[in-house]
């Protein structure tokens, strides 16, 4: 009952106010679905309390779903830990979203279409994380893409947010077509799409081969490179990254609730929640590790030279994705779930402060045309320092820190332990985390300190946002400080077992988690150093040498311009799949449509026109025509009789 | 001379003949085609006749009856068909009766 309640409630409040919202009016709106995911999120702490520390799971069957042969699919709920830990970050994170929008979009006229939007997309993200089948899985899958969809093109009057809504909606779909094949094989090779039936089965299937024009190819590592292509696309990681930064063309709340703490983290929760089967995968699990930790390292390059407030936080989302799925890769499910609670305080509050700095210049997202900002607006300013520290991981190794401090490191370390080629893993992670603490002290320090380059006028007139936005803020402000320090010990390391209690394998984990305390002392001091040194540069910058970054920019020009173009992915795609798909498009409507469709029906339609044409001319009105007709074919027919019965 | 069906056929041929010219190459007057049509079915009539003589077969000549009553009928409907029209448009020259045309 009570996980029905969490589910259901926030879709229950997304279709009152999406059927009705005109008739009940904007306020009543507002609370409708705000009381209802705070209700729902009160309750999913509960459950959160009682899976992680009273060791429960549960097992909800609400209906059956489909039923043909042996494909037999139910509505159920599978409650675990994890679902436990998604719960109460969907829900939180959430929940104070839809406080933090009341007060953000208090301008807007269609403000019950986007309450709406947003309880729908909890719902749906929350039928995701329950789901105990792939296929239900999949429904929510694609309810929270659909719901992205429509939150991105929310401003549907501009051009640019229905391009950026329609480009999220197209990418992923290239990774959603992976994804289905995925689900499809393994409806194939398990003859089932239940979680627990797949698990009890796979180990059996390991190591089996399957014959794919003359190659012996693995069963359980092509099915995991298929679904995780569907995760690359959800989780924008590398070569399916693209969609995630045009997103900003959202609101920002809902930049906050989908591109940085829930949907987006599908991805990752779809690999933690498949994690027996990865884990009989290796080759599989080094490509996610590839993926994870070479996008970790990409994506932060081009977030320090963006200019947009939210493009930069945008790439860092992309980036810590990366994180996540590098500690997936190497085996530490649990940690990369970890990283993924504490990265959705954070990130969501960093997101939600830089929507409170647009709020305040009227929505204004250009960083050049900031600075200063700090007296006017403690609160925010405050928070995003919270935020900063915790996404680049301040803290002090062995003593303590911010969230991102003992998730993120964690993995790092991790990485080293799981020993990649080289080290690569170890090192782009590394180099990830200087860039990390790079982008987001120049982004505080271009917002809020320096020399201001607002307008005299407009700068008198800022001022702090309304209370229900900083209220959301404090909020997230509290879990970035301390959800690290207070989760560690319980989300990962020795007493973790029993917090997880089997929802995610850990096997590899364990072992991991040992060697990472015999590792040299300077692996463990490594992050801290690129931290340290990351946080220095943009002070030395943007606050004590202001003409550095002209000039670094002018010497390093091809880089910083490669960068700022953001690898040119944009542009290639466009060569490589956007063009020739309009070629074709071009040929088929052209020659296709206009020239052999148009023309046929055309054709045809002038050709009869033109025999009727002649034909009415047959139609003198005249009787003795008619009558002369009527001769002339009698005769033509006794003829005709005559001559076949014979008689001459 | 023994006057034989041969001959009644020969007479009805020549009048259905010139019925059917009648209605062909008159080109003045509704009144002529329905003279025609009646002199059509009067050749007919002349077939039943003679051929019913001929085969000592009454139903040929009963038949006869119902046509002349048919004519009759006929006639009178097409001669109040051309009142009317003559009433409606003023003219029933075969050349202005052309509302037909395609």
């Amino acid at each position: 009952m009570i996980y029905s309640a969490i589910v259901f409630l926030p879709g229950l409040g997304g279709l009152i106010v999406g059927l009705f919202g005109r008739a009940l009016g904007i306020k009543p709106s507002e609370l409708i679905t705000t009381g209802f995911l705070i209700v729902s999120c009160v309750l999913s702490w509960i459950v959160f309390w009682r899976m992680g520390f009273g060791h429960e799971t549960a097992h909800v069957a609400i209906e059956r779903w489909i039923t043909s042969g042996e494909l037999d699919v139910s509505w159920a709920f599978k409650v675990d830990t994890l679902t436990a830990v998604m719960f109460v970050v969907v829900t939180t994170v959430s929940g104070l979203v839809h406080i933090y929008s009341m007060g953000y979009m208090d301008e807007d006229p269609s403000r019950p279409r986007f309450f709406s939007y947003l309880s729908g997309f909890t719902f749906a993200m929350l039928m995701l994380v329950t789901s105990d089948n792939l296929v239900q899985l999949f429904f929510g899958w694609e309810g929270v893409g659909l719901f992205s969809y429509l939150l991105i093109g929310f401003w549907y009057q501009r051009p640019a947010a229905n391009a950026a809504a329609i480009k999220a909606f197209v990418v992923n779909r290239v990774g959603d077509f992976g994804f289905a094949l995925g689900i499809f094989g393994i409806f194939f090779v398990f003859r089932t799409v239940n979680f627990e039936q797949i698990f009890n089965a796979a180990p059996g299937v390991a190591g089996q081969t399957f014959d794919f024009l003359g190659y012996q190819v693995d069963i359980l590592t092509t099915l995991c490179l298929l679904l995780f292509m569907g995760a690359m696309g959800k989780s924008a990681q590398f070569l399916l990254h693209t969609w995630l930064p045009d997103a900003m063309e959202g609101p920002t709340p809902v930049s906050a609730l989908i591109h940085a703490a829930t949907m987006v983290t599908a991805g990752v929760f779809m690999v933690a929640r498949l994690s027996p089967l990865f884990d009989l995968a290796p080759i599989a699990l080094s490509f996610v590790t590839l993926i994870g930790s070479f996008t970790a390292f990409f994506a932060a390059t081009i977030a320090v030279v963006q200019n947009d407030i939210k493009r930069v936080i945008a790439y860092s989302t992309c980036s810590q994705l990366g994180y996540m799925f590098a500690a997936c890769g190497i085996g530490a499910f649990s940690m990369g779930i970890f990283h993924l609670f504490c990265h959705a305080f954070f990130k969501s509050l960093l997101f939600l402060c830089a929507g409170s700095v647009k709020h305040a210049l009227h929505e204004e997202q250009d960083m050049r045309k900031m600075g200063g900002m700090a007296p006017k607006m403690r609160i925010t300013w405050l928070m995003m320092i919270a935020g900063g520290l915790a996404l680049s991981g301040f803290g002090i190794p062995h003593i303590g820190g911010f969230a991102g401090f003992y998730s993120k490191d964690a993995i790092i370390v991790a990485s080293y332990a799981a020993d990649t080629p080289n080290n690569y893993a170890f090192w782009f992670l590394l180099l990830g985390a200087f860039l990390t603490a790079v982008y987001i002290w120049r982004l505080i320090l271009m917002t809020f300190h320096g020399k201001t380059r607002i307008s005299p006028e407009d700068y008198a007139h800022l001022h702090e946002s309304p209370p229900t936005m900083t209220f959301a803020l404090l909020g997230l402000g509290l879990g970035a400080a301390f959800a690290g320090a207070l989760g560690i010990h319980t989300f990962i390391g020795g007493g973790a077992d029993a917090f997880w209690n089997n929802a995610v394998v850990q096997k590899t984990e364990v072992d991991l988690f040992h060697q990472m305390h015999e590792l040299p002392e300077w692996v463990h001091w490594s992050t801290f150093t690129a931290m340290a040194i990351g946080t220095f540069m943009p002070f030395l910058y943007y606050m004590l040498v202001p003409s550095l970054p002209a000039i670094t920019s002018r010497v390093f020009y091809p880089i910083y311009v490669f960068l700022l173009n953001k690898w040119y992915f944009d542009e290639l795609y466009d060569f490589i799949f956007v063009r020739p798909t309009f070629w074709i498009a071009n040929v088929l409507w052209k020659v296709g449509d206009i020239g052999i469709i148009n023309g046929l029906i055309d054709g045809t339609a002038a050709g009869v026109y033109r025999v009727t044409g002649r034909a009415v001319r047959l139609q003198t009105g005249y009787i003795y025509t008619y009558a002369f007709a009527m001769l002339v074919g009698l005769a033509l027919l006794v003829t005709y009789f005559m001559f076949m019965s014979g008689v001459r | 001379m023994e006057i034989g069906i041969g001959h009644y056929l020969t007479v009805a041929a020549c009048l259905f003949t010139l019925g059917m010219l009648g209605i062909f190459l008159n080109r003045k007057n509704v009144i002529i085609i329905l003279m025609s049509i009646e002199l059509m079915l009067l050749a007919v009539n002349i077939n039943f006749v003679a051929f019913s003589y001929y085969l000592g077969d009454i139903v040929g000549q009963v038949f006869t009856l119902f046509n002349l009553t048919v004519a009759a009928a006929e006639a009178a409907i097409g001669l109040a068909i051309v009142v009317v029209y003559y009433r409606n448009r003023g003219s029933i020259a075969v050349e202005d009766i052309n509302m037909m045309k395609g």
